[in-house]
């Protein structure tokens, strides 16, 4: 309901940019889906942590699910993104934008976890080492998010600024429900998957048992 | 509808299918971890009966 809610005040709520005209709709999917990518990679780098620091069990699966979550975002971002970029530069993609090249470079890492992830058998070492991988990535996050602001020549705009968001407080008001909607969703399909991975692991030792 | 209300949209309908699929994909998960719950239940009920 609230991902409806933040489409239509997207779609028919908030006024048209002046500058970018009908296009600018896009930031508000776009932006709230980045920034929720960042989050799912940050809870997933957070969780890695835990299993090495306090060997909390199960924070390696949660880890696990939090990434794999990211990636979907990380993937509709790109997608998102180049639909954007094709509208307001007439190109999909612009290898010379520092934030793009760096937001792709940061996708890839984490869908490499995978093939890490999937060529180790299960167990503590395959723990140990996904954990140590996801906190490496979690420092392209921060590089990532303000490659914008070091880059010298930059065509990506910039809507925060230290003096604040650049915009309209319609425009805010409808970015905030927009991002609220994106973590909400996310942390919906966290919940779901992992509650998913959870049955089917004790489903596995069950059946171990029964066998 | 102009080009930039086409794309505008295609964005927005992207998502919407991506999470659509996700969805499916989830459901398809639960109703196979339905039949392995039913399984398992015939299984223990076969072992107490036997």
């Amino acid at each position: 309901m609230l991902v409806c809610a933040a489409f239509a005040l997207a779609f028919f709520y908030v006024p048209t940019d002046a500058d970018q005209g009908f296009s600018q709709r896009i930031f508000y999917l776009h932006v709230p889906v980045a920034l929720t990518a960042y989050a799912c990679f940050g809870w997933g780098a957070w969780k890695a942590l835990l299993h090495l620091w306090k060997r909390r069990e199960g924070a390696d699966l949660e880890s696990y699910v939090a990434i794999h979550i990211g990636v979907i975002f990380g993937i509709l971002t790109l997608a998102t993104g180049s639909i954007w970029a094709r509208i307001s530069w007439g190109k999909w993609w612009v290898w010379s934008e520092k934030q793009l090249v760096l937001f792709l470079v940061l996708f890839l890492f984490y869908s490499a976890y995978f093939m890490l992830r999937f060529s180790i058998e299960p167990g503590p070492q395959r723990a140990n080492l996904c954990a140590v991988y996801a906190l490496f990535g979690v420092v392209l996050i921060p590089v990532s998010f303000l490659a914008i602001r070091l880059a010298q020549n930059f065509i990506h705009p910039v809507v925060f600024t230290r003096d604040g968001p650049q915009m309209a407080a319609s425009q805010f008001a409808t970015f905030c429900v927009c991002l609220a909607a994106m973590l909400a969703l996310a942390a919906t399909l966290y919940m779901v998957e992992l509650t998913g991975k959870r049955l089917d692991e004790q489903l596995r030792e069950l059946r171990e048992l029964l066998a | 509808m102009t080009t930039s209300e086409k794309y505008v949209t295609a964005a927005y309908l992207v998502v919407f299918a991506a999470v659509l699929v996700y969805v499916l994909i989830i459901a398809t998960k639960l109703a196979r971890l339905q039949r392995d719950v039913a399984e398992l239940a015939r299984l223990v009920k076969e072992r107490l009966d036997g």
